[in-house]
């Protein structure tokens, strides 16, 4: 293989597995440092200046990091990253984070820029332009801004300070709110005269179920996201006694857990996949069974059975999936038919994007799904004018998936309307490699790995949390808890850096290594070489970390899979050909300004004076 | 400074036929010098224990004074272990072995442990043939009192400083092999390949084995002048042979191997393969052995790899007539028969 080019900041950057599984690649490591050290405001910026909404997202977030953790790959479970983000938000200092908000010019630069849909990925833009001087409309249908964070997630999950405060950090910039304001035409926005417009407008229409009854039943039967934001936006307050929810995602867990709340004494939630294969994330399926809310999976929609003209149940058939070698999934009827008794169902089946508003001979072309054409790096669409984020772009994905889509489309805006390519000058993103060497063995970091498992978040009492779809059911970490937590993140930033000049093949570091990652051995292709390291390598989704030739003719190769970053090859190695070097990845965002809090966390590390760690 | 290695350990590590990874071998972290060659030899020590399936507790870990004799902290945790007076591990090592014959009996030992204060001790050890592998971890110097030289040190080599040093070095292979030894080999502490087979096969012996390991003094001893150096080694080393230790289990594919190939019949069914061996060499002749070893040091080449093996001879157990159970397992009626057993002897020397 060739030698590893480490110059190249995704080769590092891949190294750190929830940065990288990240769509906004946050920082991870970098602010779970901070909460172990008590810095919860210094932690919550680091995470507002990536993902704009930590308090939201710690609660709410789909969490593609925590699969990716490397620590899932050594102990059972991975770091409880989303939890540790909360307790930043939880923690911090309101006036400190507010001091350290961005400075909006008084001075306009001019351009005027239109926001559809006032949802993360509007908000994001908003937040990155503001600062640069633009001058911003917002517009939504709603009286609020955050979207489907207001409209589709109950306030049992994510309280409503919480959003508006971190809603209102962005608004409070000098946004120009435009509420109540449904845009019944894009043409209509054009014509303004706006520079630019961000189509924000998410996934609006949820998918219906069209069996048997469904006329007739009509009543009482409702469609999960538009139930939910009539619910969130109190123009509904109950619901009858017995509820079937149809649907597996996270959807249909925050209909359930909202039925429960106010009305529903018998609430089933039911699916037609396996247990294993629903959608909602596992700790929400754990939450609504805690709740005593039985999901029936395998569970297809037969029926909806009307009395006089009224929803009395809903039949199903008993269906059992199965795979072919290719994992493609075959379901069939068993036969067996099973009655569920209900006064109202719910269809939390999916949602589909919608975009009556926009007309077709704007320049904006449609594709395939009759989606916008949109491309996805710059998010513009065929009318260099427009752009779109978030759901709008691409089809339902998630709030972190929102923002980073939001900062792209800022990145965009910004060097279109400078002039500039939005595709060739794309700002790098901003990386630092710098050493946390303090002295013979000592590093800037806690490079002990402890055994501690990984920490539960409290809940309240179920029955308490039932009382009100107001009441917050989690209550998520205590400091103490956060500490123990923030203290099990591997510091996968921390990297392994190598210097093959330096190196004597002393075999100190391969010797030393617990998870046998570093192997001194003659060079060969990828596959031959995987096969002949001290470990086995079959994890091809990380990378060989391969040396430049060494005397005796070798390279060391390390499998960077399972390495714990403990710095036990560093710290045995005799001429300092390992180092263990902080590398701090940062997306580049509009303005292409690094943040001072950024900045901060790439000062080196202090060497510490005997004298003074004895005063310590 | 880590004090611990993390609990975490790959989660695909091989397991030996006792379903145990290398991590039941493990010993602390280690306080020598970063970079030591000891490390590296016990780290292969770890490997060839493991590899053999001995469970970790039956294994007799004994050394003396020196870098090298404080090693055994770290490998072998759940071992016994008996660190000795310098120069004294061959004599506490044959009380032990007396008393209990079914353990491994490891003893690690350095240059001023074996060929200064210890060469009593390890001349007469050789001697009886006691059933053990005595390591020598080789540096040349006596690194924990600051690298003067040692007994091993070679004439004309220099220390640190830039010293020559005037005298003649003791060859540890050549005196075991003219002592009778019935294992004799040397190897480097940076060849893993070669070294942990031939601990194998050394751990199979039954009988006396020594392996001269040369362990680079990475602090005191790792310099242009040295000839126990990382560079000096690897510039020197001459293998006898591709050592390869094949257990009873594994079959032997003698046509794959290229060029001269001999096989060793250890105890038990275990046999040594030794492939690409130089000039057809034959380790069971000890006066070729020793030719070999004297022609390569006169070309200023350092032999290694498996000597001379001799599986035949007779250890200290058979001289001694020694039962087949551990004395410390024999119980008091056999150990000590009695008044009359006694009579019944003196009587039978009347």
């Amino acid at each position: 293989m060739k030698a590893t080019d480490i110059s190249n900041p995704e080769y590092f950057h891949k190294v750190v597995d929830c940065q990288f599984a990240c769509p906004a690649h946050t920082p991870v490591p970098e602010y779970i440092r901070l909460i172990g050290k008590r810095r919860y405001s210094d932690a919550y910026m680091v995470n507002w200046e990536s993902n704009v909404f930590p308090g939201v997202l710690g609660r709410t977030c789909d969490r593609p990091c925590e699969p990716a953790c490397r620590r899932g790959r050594v102990d059972e479970e991975p770091v409880a990253i989303c939890r540790l983000k909360r307790v930043a938000a939880d923690q911090k200092d309101d006036d400190y984070v507010a001091a350290r908000l961005p400075d909006i010019p008084t001075q306009k630069n001019g351009k005027r820029i239109a926001l559809i849909g006032a949802g993360p990925a509007s908000l994001t833009v908003a937040r990155d332009l503001m600062p640069l001087g633009y001058e911003v409309d917002l517009y939504d249908e709603n009286a609020k801004g955050g979207g489907f964070m207001r409209s589709q997630i109950p306030s049992f999950r994510l309280p409503e300070e919480v959003l508006d405060q971190e809603v209102n950090y962005v608004l409070d910039m000098g946004v120009s709110q435009l509420f109540n304001t449904r845009v019944d035409s894009l043409k209509g926005i054009l014509d303004k005269g706006y520079d630019a417009v961000f189509v924000g407008t998410g996934a609006p229409k949820g998918k219906d179920l069209n069996i048997p009854g469904r006329e007739q039943a009509d009543a009482n039967i409702h469609i999960g996201i538009n139930w939910l934001e009539s619910v969130a936006f109190e123009h509904l307050d109950s619901i009858g006694k017995q509820v079937v929810i149809v649907g597996g995602g996270n959807t249909a867990m925050d209909c359930c857990r909202t039925a429960k709340r106010i009305g529903g004494d018998e609430v089933t939630v039911t699916v037609r996949s396996t247990y294993e294969a629903m959608k909602a994330s596992p700790w929400e399926k754990d939450d609504t069974l805690a709740e005593g809310i039985p999901i029936l999976a395998n569970h297809s929609p037969r029926e909806f059975v009307v009395e006089d003209g009224k929803l009395v149940a809903m039949t199903f058939n008993v269906v059992e999936s199965s795979y072919d070698e290719n994992g493609k999934r075959t379901i069939t009827e068993t036969g067996e038919i099973v009655t569920i008794p209900c006064t109202d169902a719910i269809m939390a089946i999916g949602q589909d994007n919608a975009f009556p508003w926009i007309e077709r001979d704007i320049g904006l072309e449609f594709g395939e799904w009759d989606m916008p054409i949109v491309d996805k790096t710059t998010f513009q669409s065929t009318n260099a004018k427009v752009f779109f984020g978030g759901d709008a772009a691409f089809g339902p994905e998630n709030i972190i998936t929102a923002v980073a889509h939001g900062h792209q489309a800022a990145i965009s805006i910004d060097l279109m309307l400078n002039g500039q390519s939005p595709i060739s000058d794309r700002p790098a993103p901003g990386t630092n490699l710098v050493s946390t060497k303090m002295g013979i063995h000592q590093w800037a970091y806690d490079s002990a790995v402890i055994d501690d498992d990984r920490q539960a978040s409290a809940h309240i009492p179920v029955e308490k949390a039932l009382s009100s779809r107001k009441i917050e059911s989690e209550l998520g970490f205590s400091p103490e808890v956060a500490f123990v937590e923030a203290e099990r993140c591997l510091n996968c930033d921390v990297q392994t850096v190598f210097e093959e000049a330096k190196c004597i093949e002393c075999d100190g570091c391969t010797d030393i290594c617990p998870t046998n990652c570093i192997t001194f051995t003659f060079n060969d292709e990828e596959e031959p070489l995987r096969n002949k390291l001290n470990a086995p390598a079959d994890n091809k989704d990380t990378d060989l970390y391969v040396s430049q030739d060494l005397p005796t003719g070798r390279v060391m190769v390390k499998d960077e899979d399972v390495c714990l970053h403990c710095g036990l090859c560093a710290e045995r190695c005799p001429t300092s050909a390992w180092d263990m070097q902080k590398f701090l990845y940062t997306v580049t965002k509009a303005g292409n300004e690094p943040a001072p809090i950024l900045l901060e966390q790439t000062q080196p590390a202090q060497k510490v004076s005997k004298t003074e760690e004895q005063a310590a | 400074m880590s004090f611990l290695k993390p609990s975490f350990r790959h989660p695909k590590s091989p397991t030996n036929r006792l379903g145990l990874t290398t991590r039941a071998y493990e010993g602390t972290i280690s306080t020598l010098c970063a970079g030591c060659g000891h490390d590296s030899i016990s780290a292969a020590i770890i490997q060839a224990v493991w590899g053999l399936g001995i469970p970790p507790h039956r294994v007799a870990k004994m050394s003396g004074i020196g870098c090298s004799s404080k090693s055994p902290n770290y490998f072998l945790s759940q071992a016994h272990g008996f660190n000795s007076v310098h120069g004294r591990m061959p004599s506490v090592t044959t009380g032990a072995n007396v008393a209990n014959r079914d353990l491994l009996y490891l003893g690690v030992s350095g240059d001023g442990d074996t060929a200064s204060i210890g060469m009593g001790q390890f001349a007469h050890v050789i001697r009886r043939n006691l059933n053990m592998l005595y390591l020598v971890e080789n540096n040349g110097c006596y690194g924990l009192t600051k690298g003067q030289d040692s007994a091993t040190s070679d004439e004309g080599s220099t220390n640190k400083k830039g010293r020559v040093n005037p005298y003649t070095a003791i060859d540890l292979v050549s005196l075991a092999l003219d002592l009778g030894a019935t294992f004799v080999a040397r190897s480097f502490s940076g060849d893993k390949e070669q070294l942990v087979p031939l601990m194998q096969a050394a751990m199979t012996h039954k009988g006396f084995a020594l392996i001269d390991v040369v362990s680079p003094c990475v602090t005191f001893n790792n310099h242009a002048g040295s000839t126990k150096s990382y560079d000096y080694t690897r510039e020197h080393v001459e293998a006898a042979g591709v050592v390869d230790f094949v257990p009873t289990s594994q079959e032997i594919t003698l046509d794959q191997i290229e060029g001269s190939t001999k096989v060793v019949d250890l105890h038990n069914g275990d046999k040594v393969q030794l492939s690409k061996l130089a000039n057809d060499y034959d380790p069971h002749d000890r006066r070729a052995a020793f030719d070999a070893v004297q022609d390569h040091k006169q070309r200023d080449r350092l032999l290694t790899g498996l000597i001379y093996v001799d599986p035949t001879a007779e250890n200290f157990h058979d001289i001694l007539n020694l039962p087949s159970t551990p004395l410390n397992a024999l119980a008091q009626e056999q150990l000590c028969p009695g008044e009359s057993a006694l009579k019944s002897i003196n009587n039978a020397l009347k």
